[in-house]
């Protein structure tokens, strides 16, 4: 297990190493200009890396690139491979969707704070959900005593979205649910209340995350196992093509990847391979690659290495071009084109001196933006500590749209093509990517590699690397092994057990209210089909309806599926 | 005769699957040369408190960012107490609010290690603090 993780340092490319053939004039400089100026003042460090410590040369110049064909490699924005932008005019026609990610206490708490955002310039709603409902407990499960409401919303039955969503018209907001292992059962919700509204289905658009692999690689929050939970993604795109053809119907997210520690070479290898694996399990269903594939979406995270970022995404358009033609032949432009979301790294951000998060925060996100990102999500400041104030909540929203506004980078597309720097490091990035590509295909794919531990070994050595080089301060953090002084807690968001008990009181409501005999009709149903091969998403919809709750759902389906338990890899 | 290796419990409670600060920990401190038992996600103050006697560990490392650590540190105490573990070191890291450090410590958490903390500081604490005969 031991020679992937050498992919950073060995070669650059990750692939077999290349002679640089430096020219004429750049060999004279190295000898008349740059000799004599090392011979003076050498530099500051025998290597310089990037924060995924990817080694980094003093200067790039057209021997970089040696090799690359501009046409075939850049072409040019709208076109194939896309490495310039999806759009040929990009943000001078329309800017990236400023999609804040918000979700606390009780439904009404976040419906508030959802048209507060809206009221202040946010273009689009992301919805954060609670650890219970992210696992498919209900608030008033005895697992989920001291965590409702904490991390997110609590969301326990249609009854608590129809509030979530109240005065919220799903017709004209595009709204992103942050939800994976229960994400058919909160989307059938999400439905629900579109018919109730009476916003048509095949109008209505938004993002369901919906990946489940990177749970097994990252986050961790999964319920089922791999081979059922591939099961109901798929049948969520399978619906999503024939119902909601405007609804992404996943996220492939490299975000959760990153903050567990990987590299930007690891988080775009995995987070592309994921996608593949789901276009291959949607061939195998007999799903048509061009009636699903436009329905795919991506998010990546923006850390903090400026131009290691912008190549990441770059690349990242170039790979799946790549892999859509030539490995599943999609031929619909809209199956080819890398459509991403952008969030800045939630783990770059300390809990020391949280002022400076504004800075690292707008810099990253300005990442996002050259990388040619669709829509953003800025962290606030006091994250390392709690959920957002909606003080530095506020403030992270107004960053984007300083950088949309006053920082002129809109004016151009794709403003760093071209660059030798961002040109070569983008050929590298994707080269290592396609290397563990390679690698996971070998091992027979990422379902195959996740039962074996790779992708999460890899990632654990690489984070454990990451915190070894701050520790000895090869790695500078601002304010935590360096620059530190003494200060004053910050004002931060409380969320009380207040929430929890409010919930309850709503459940026994609901459990009262409803129809009981039909809840059980519906979930019979549910539990009997999940034992054979039909897409659950009707079904899910129909108990939902009846207002069975998230875990009597996902309890229904467990009982079939059975509970993943991971090998721990430490 | 050598002396015994320190005995870790590092615990992830909760529903929480952020792991990254767990795992990091747990490897520091099995390379700065102590015995470290990782329990693996989702494990419930009792699952811990039984974990913990199983092991006759000398620590437990709790890893918590949820904001849950209010309901699940005094539970863990009371039942470490309850079965004769009130000798055992329990250390908290993650995400915990400077304003409910007081009340942690105060239930018998003998130390918060907020983000930003090296390794190296948690080893010497450990080392500092636990003598094994």
């Amino acid at each position: 297990m031991s020679e992937p993780s050498d992919i950073q340092t060995k070669t650059p490319a990750g692939g077999s190493p290349r002679v640089r053939k430096p020219s004429a004039a750049e060999q004279e400089w190295e000898k008349k200009t740059l000799g004599p100026t090392l011979g003076k003042s050498p530099e500051r460090q025998k290597e310089f890396t990037t924060t995924s410590s990817y080694p980094i040369r003093r200067l790039y110049t057209e021997a970089d690139l040696e090799g690359s064909d501009l046409q075939r490699d850049l072409s040019l924005p709208g076109e194939p491979p896309y490495t310039r932008g999806i759009h040929p005019t990009m943000y001078r026609t329309r800017l990236w969707t400023m999609r804040q990610f918000a979700g606390f206490g009780t439904a009404e708490d976040t419906n508030q704070r959802f048209r507060y955002l809206l009221a202040h310039g946010q273009t689009g709603l992301s919805t954060a959900f609670d650890l219970p409902t992210l696992m498919g407990y209900d608030s008033d499960h005895p697992l989920s005593e001291g965590e409702v409401g904490k991390c997110g919303v609590a969301i326990s039955s249609l009854a608590d979205m129809e509030v979530l969503f109240d005065q919220i018209p799903l017709a004209d907001v595009t709204t992103s649910m942050t939800i994976n292992s229960p994400a058919a059962v909160i989307w059938a919700m999400y439905l629900a209340v579109a018919e109730k509204q009476g916003a048509e289905w095949k109008k209505i658009s938004g993002t369901l995350q919906n990946d489940i692999l990177k749970e097994y690689i990252a986050q961790k929050e999964y319920i089922y196992p791999p081979e059922p939970s591939m099961r109901l993604v798929i049948d969520t795109f399978e619906f999503g093509m024939k119902h909601t053809p405007k609804f992404n119907v996943i996220s492939i997210s490299g975000y959760h990847i990153r903050e567990a520690g990987s590299t930007a070479i690891q988080e775009l290898a995995f987070t592309l391979r994921d996608g593949m694996e789901y276009v291959e399990w949607s061939l195998r269903r007999g799903l048509p690659v061009d009636e699903f594939a436009p329905q795919l979406s991506f998010f990546f995270n923006a850390h903090n290495d400026f131009f290691e970022e912008i190549a990441k995404y770059r690349a990242a358009r170039r790979i799946w071009y790549k892999a859509m033609t030539e490995r599943y032949k999609a031929a619909n432009p809209r199956s080819l084109a890398l459509r991403f979301h952008t969030q800045t790294a939630g783990c770059s951000l300390t809990a020391q001196q949280p002022m400076n998060n504004v800075v690292r925060t707008a810099i990253q996100a300005l990442a996002g933006v050259m990388g040619g990102t669709q829509s953003l999500h800025t962290n606030s400041l006091d994250e390392a500590w709690a959920l957002p104030t909606e003080f530095a909540a506020t403030i992270a929203l107004r960053t984007q749209q300083i950088i949309a506004h006053e920082t002129g980078v809109t004016n151009t597309v794709d403003p760093l093509g071209g660059s030798y720097f961002v040109e070569a490091l983008t050929n590298e990035v994707e080269a290592g990517a396609w290397e563990y590509v390679r690698r996971i295909d070998a091992m027979g794919g990422m379902v195959a590699a996740i039962e074996k531990s790779y992708p999460q070994r890899e990632i654990a050595e690489a984070s454990y690397r990451y915190q070894m080089a701050v520790d000895k301060k090869e790695k500078i953090v601002v304010g935590v092994n360096e620059y530190v002084t003494p200060e004053k807690p910050i004002e931060l968001l409380q969320i009380d057990e207040t929430v929890a008990r409010r919930q309850e009181t709503r459940l026994l409501k609901l459990r009262r209210e409803r129809s009981g005999a039909e809840v059980e009709r519906r979930l019979t149903a549910l539990r009997k089909a999940a034992k054979g091969q039909e897409n659950l998403m009707p079904f899910i919809y129909d108990a939902v309806k009846a207002y069975a709750t998230l875990g009597e759902v996902c309890e229904a389906m467990r009982a079939v599926f059975g509970a993943y338990e991971e090998t721990a890899v430490t | 005769m050598p002396e015994k290796k320190i005995r870790v419990l590092i615990a992830k409670p909760g529903l929480d699957g952020h792991d990254r600060g767990a795992k990091v920990i747990a490897r520091a401190l099995r390379d700065a040369g102590m015995e470290v038992i990782y329990t693996g996600l989702r494990q419930t103050p009792e699952m811990i408190a039984s974990a913990a006697v199983q092991e006759d560990v000398d620590v437990i490392g709790l890893s918590i960012l949820s904001g849950a650590h209010n309901t699940i540190c005094p539970q863990l105490m009371r039942l470490l107490h309850e079965k004769g573990m009130d000798d055992v070191t329990v250390l908290v890291g993650g995400i915990i609010p400077e304003a409910d450090i007081a009340a942690l410590k105060k239930a018998g958490i003998a130390e918060i290690f907020l983000p930003g903390t090296s390794t190296q500081d948690i080893i010497e604490f450990i080392q500092g603090r636990v003598v094994r005969s």
